[in-house]
């Protein structure tokens, strides 16, 4: 047993690469949160793997010195389980953003969700194209005015919580970048989960797309504009917590705790396990008729990929045995020829 | 149980040294299965053989229809074949639609044997026939046996109680036992196959199928029609045990072989295709060898996890067709970038787009080589016999743990599908090819440098988990030796120049090329690939003839064998003769500037025997 154990700290995981993201961009606040909260999980560099594909975002493995691939546009969950199925050991992060996930790489994320890998994938999203200069992305806002749609998006959103639960993940978070303390515990919430961990940042990109998420991050008025998802607990917010979300039939709607009308007890409480018909409605909660959720929605377990896939590599070496190439090449019918 | 070839009792047996045999019939009629079991059948009696199985794309195209015509052709004899055959010696069409659509093929004096019960009005409709070519007299050409297969299996099935349609179904049966007396092929193997498909619930199915095809044996002994009946000595080939190998899974078996060969655990990725899916079929059963297979979402998705396993220090191949090679054709860049160990197998099918699905062809060659952005060679080998396909993975695997690069190989829907016999190895003398992890850092002064390069140029193979060996790699140009990334012009040539000498390195790794035939001369037939088989009996039977003709088969294409340069200088022309418009011929042309000649043909079909035989002819006269 090796007794003196490294106690690693966030300069551990610091690589020797200059950081080349916008002055501002919310990129760095989620990198150092990343670098804080690595050495607390408690999992080595050599043992940790960072897979990012093209983007502003994707540049984040230069960045963390552990094992990295900075793969290909929308491509990182499948290099992930390809790693993971090679290497169940390995502590595995995918790093994406808007369009590398849910443009390119739609496809791929939603099976590595409904696999269920065991690994950790944060989606920076920006609701834009960074690395390219400025285009609507699948999660740009309809009437968003971008590069490419000068005369404003047209196109319809797609929710990435709302995929993510379509896809069935058995985690399911939300953070926002510049609230550094609800950042570093919702990745380390990650981390612990068995399975594979979906975790959306609202990510300000100050050069294309400044402001998008100001709502949820300005201090004046990120407390209405959110409600902080606390596992058994009721959905309060608003500066005063003075404001409930209430299940009305198959609705939700806020309501006002001030007036002494609402009690707590008539306000949703949240459960991580509940069904996920439940965690998408809450997916929908949409500012500014809502305050958007931030947490962990959902979070439950199921049998990892990896584990289902090896499991059946182990049963099928206990049942026959381990392979024999020679037992192999001469099954079934044979015969020989005498010199 | 046995049966001998002798029990046919009161017919004269005439030994024949190979015979041609052509199976057709409703896609739903069970001729694929006949016509393995007829090859399987053959090699176990010491014949050599070769196949070629023709099926529709469609999994049931309509009934009785021309489009739905399903066939498997058999070549068995007493001396080594190469080739299923130009020309049937006999035909055996289980409806009209079949028949019209194979006759041709038939030589004159050929045996035809029909399915006289599928004759009908109904069934020459489907055929699109207005009268039957039973009665054209053309048929005096051929030695015609009509027989009332759907009848007589009706008759000899009725004791199991089967429904009218599973008692139709045994009338193949019927037809291969009427086969099996013709050839003097003992029934044994293929009673095995019938109880060992249909046991459990399905006794009364396997007891019928028995039935049906003593049946066909004894309607053999019996009618007069048949005068005789004819077999084939066994073939001297290499001493040795032997079996019947089909390539795909001579392909999967040969990924097994080389994973035990390096010590290295197999990651395999695919995403289903014809004619490629056999492959994931085969190594799916057997994860005991510690296989990790893995169906992707796609194409992309799985060369993506290969280059992940890759990375992660286990041996990642994926398989396809050319529409999924064209889709892993960013991923072979990356993986080509990242330097990491992979195997690609095209099993080319006919082309452009979904083109013909079922049927060969040879037109990816150029897409395998270039089909990339930037400068991004790939070492390119080529299987040329179902059986070579257990060699080649392994050379390719061998390449790309050596080299540290993406390795590309050819396979192709002929060979896959193909079935030839296959001398067993002794899997105690594979010989091993060692594979290495670093342990330590490779810079005394400061992090690992993932880039630093062995005299071959490959760069170490650091897996994560190894202490103080983090580094990242990534698609974007980067600094050799360092691995950091680096936009600056000289050092960008250089690594383009490092990647494409890795590729050249390959050639160190392998043979030089062989000759079959004289070492200079008036014609060299250059090959690659599928057609080897066509290739050499065509070159052997113009060297009996006296031509001055000798073939180079290439296994591998991209580097070209060191000494090929030599070889093309020493004879006065160059044949090359592919699937596609002169793909090979193009390269050949542009790297050793002699004007090679081209015979190309794309129907989906493998070359004849006899029409590359009178193209050499033409070309030596
Ligand atoms: C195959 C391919 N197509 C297009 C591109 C160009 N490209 C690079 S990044 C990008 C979009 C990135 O947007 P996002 O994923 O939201 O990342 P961000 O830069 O916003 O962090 C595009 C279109 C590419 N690199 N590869
Ligand atoms: S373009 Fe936007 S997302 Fe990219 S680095 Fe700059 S601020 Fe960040
Ligand atoms: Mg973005």
């Amino acid at each position: 047993m090796n007794t003196a154990l490294k106690v690693l700290k966030a300069d551990d995981f610091a690589s020797d690469q200059d950081i080349r993201w916008c002055p501002g961009c919310g990129d760095y606040s989620i990198l150092a949160q990343m670098k804080k909260v690595l050495p607390e999980i408690g999992i080595p560099p050599e043992q940790t793997v960072f897979i990012s594909g093209i983007g502003c975002s994707s540049r984040f493995p230069y960045y963390v010195n552990t094992y990295g691939v900075h793969s290909i546009h929308g491509r990182a969950p499948a290099v992930a389980t390809g790693l993971k199925l090679a290497r169940p050991d390995l502590s595995v992060w995918v790093i994406t953003g808007d369009g590398d996930s849910l443009s390119i790489g739609g496809n791929h994320f939603i099976h590595l969700l409904r696999r269920n890998v065991d690994l950790n994938i944060i989606l920076f999203n920006n609701r834009i194209y960074g690395l390219t200069k400025g285009q609507y992305s699948p999660t740009s806002v309809e009437g968003q005015i971008t590069k490419s749609t000068p005369m404003g998006v047209v196109d319809h959103p797609l929710n990435p919580i709302s995929v993510a639960i379509g896809a069935e993940a058995t985690f399911i978070a939300r953070s926002v970048d510049s609230n550094i303390k609800h950042l570093a515990s919702v990745l380390k919430r990650a981390a612990e989960h068995p399975g594979t961990s979906f975790v959306e940042v609202y990510q300000n990109c100050n050069v294309f797309n400044d402001g998008a998420f100001s709502y949820a991050q300005d201090k004046a008025t990120r407390d209405d504009a959110t409600v902080e998802l606390e596992h058994g607990k009721p959905m309060i917010f608003g500066k005063d917590k003075d404001k409930g979300i209430r299940l009305n039939g198959f609705t939700l709607e806020v309501v006002n705790l001030a007036d002494g009308n609402v009690k707590e007890d008539d306000l949703l409480f949240h459960d991580e396990k509940a069904d996920p018909a439940l965690v998408y409605l809450l997916s929908r909660m949409r500012h500014p008729q809502f305050p958007e959720p931030i947490g962990v929605f959902r979070n439950v377990v199921h049998e990892t990929f990896e584990d289902a896939v090896r499991g059946q590599i182990d049963q099928a070496v206990q049942q026959r045995g381990p392979g024999d190439l020679q037992k192999l090449f001469n099954s079934g019918d044979t015969w020989t020829v005498k010199a | 149980m046995s049966t001998q070839a002798s029990s046919t009792i009161d017919k004269p047996v005439e030994f024949v040294s190979g015979i041609t045999v052509r199976l057709v019939g409703d896609s739903g009629d069970g001729m694929q299965l006949l016509g393995q079991q007829l090859t399987n059948t053959s090699a176990l009696l010491g014949n050599d053989v070769a196949t070629f199985p023709d099926f529709p794309a469609e999994i049931r195209a309509p009934r009785g229809t021309r489009a739905g015509v399903s066939g498997f052709q058999v070549q068995f004899a007493s001396h080594e074949v190469h080739t299923p055959g130009d020309t049937l010696d006999a035909l055996v069409a289980m409806n009209p639609a079949a028949l019209v659509t194979n006759l041709a093929d038939l030589v004159k004096g050929g045996l035809l044997i029909v399915n006289d019960d599928s004759f009908e009005e109904k069934d020459l409709k489907l055929a699109k026939l207005n009268t039957s070519p039973l009665e054209d007299p053309s048929m005096e050409k051929y030695r015609l046996i009509k027989v009332s297969m759907t009848r007589l299996t009706k008759e000899a099935v009725t004791e199991f109680g089967l429904s009218t349609k599973e008692a139709d179904r045994c009338k193949n049966f019927f037809a291969m036992g009427l086969v099996y007396w013709l050839y003097g092929r003992n029934m044994d193997a293929t009673l095995r196959f019938i109880h060992g498909k249909f046991s459990g619930g399905k006794s009364a199915i396997a007891a019928a199928n028995e039935k049906a095809l003593r049946a066909g044996w004894a309607y053999g002994e019996t009618i007069e029609a048949l005068g005789q009946s004819y077999n084939v000595e066994p073939a001297k080939l290499t001493p040795g045990t032997y079996r019947n190998i089909m390539g795909n899974q001579a392909l999967a078996w040969g990924l097994l072989a080389a994973a035990q060969r390096s010590g290295k655990e197999l990651f395999y990725a695919s995403y289903p295709i014809t004619p490629a899916s056999d492959i994931l079929h085969e190594l799916a059963r057997y994860k005991n060898f510690g296989v990790c297979t893995f169906q992707a979402e796609d194409e992309i998705a799985a060369v993506c996890s290969a280059i992940g396993a890759s990375y992660g220090g286990q041996m990642g191949v994926t398989t396809s067709s050319g529409p999924g090679i064209a889709l892993k054709a960013e991923a072979m860049g990356l993986a080509l970038m990242l330097e990491l160990p992979l195997l690609v197998i095209d099993v080319q099918r006919g082309g452009p787009s979904t083109g013909l699905p079922t049927k060969t062809e040879q037109a990816d060659l150029l897409q395998v080589m270039f089909g990339r952005n930037g400068e991004a060679p790939l070492p390119v080998l080529a299987a040329r016999s179902p059986g070579d396909c257990f060699d080649i993975v392994q050379d390719a695997w061998m390449i790309a743990t050596q080299l540290m690069i993406p390795v590309v190989v050819l396979s192709d829907g002929y060979i896959a599908n193909g079935a030839e016999p296959w001398r067993i190895p002794d899997v105690t003398k594979l010989t091993e090819f060692k594979v290495e992890h670093p342990q330590e850092n490779n810079n005394p002064d400061g992090p690992f440098k993932p880039y630093l390069r062995n005299e071959l140029l490959a760069r170490p193979w650091a897996i994560p988990g190894t202490p103080g060996l983090m580094h990242r790699v990534g698609g974007i140009e980067k600094e050799d030796g360092s691995g950091n990334i680096s936009y600056d012009p000289e050092n960008h040539q250089k690594m383009v120049h490092i990647r494409a000498q890795k590729v050249a390195n390959a050639a160190k790794l392998l043979p030089p090329q062989d000759v079959h035939g004289p070492d200079s001369g008036d014609l060299l037939v250059l090959s690659w690939g599928g057609t080897y088989g066509a290739c050499l009996t065509a070159v052997e039977r113009a060297q009996s003839a006296g031509k001055r003709v000798a073939l180079a088969h290439l296994r591998y294409l991209n580097p070209f064998p060191s000494n090929l340069g030599d070889i093309l200088a020493r004879y006065k022309k160059i044949l090359i003769p592919e699937l596609n418009m002169g793909q090979l011929r193009m390269l050949i042309r542009s790297r050793y500037l002699v004007d090679a000649i081209g015979y190309n043909k794309i129907k989906g079909k493998p070359f004849t025997v006899s029409e590359l035989y009178e193209k050499i002819i033409e070309q030596t006269k």
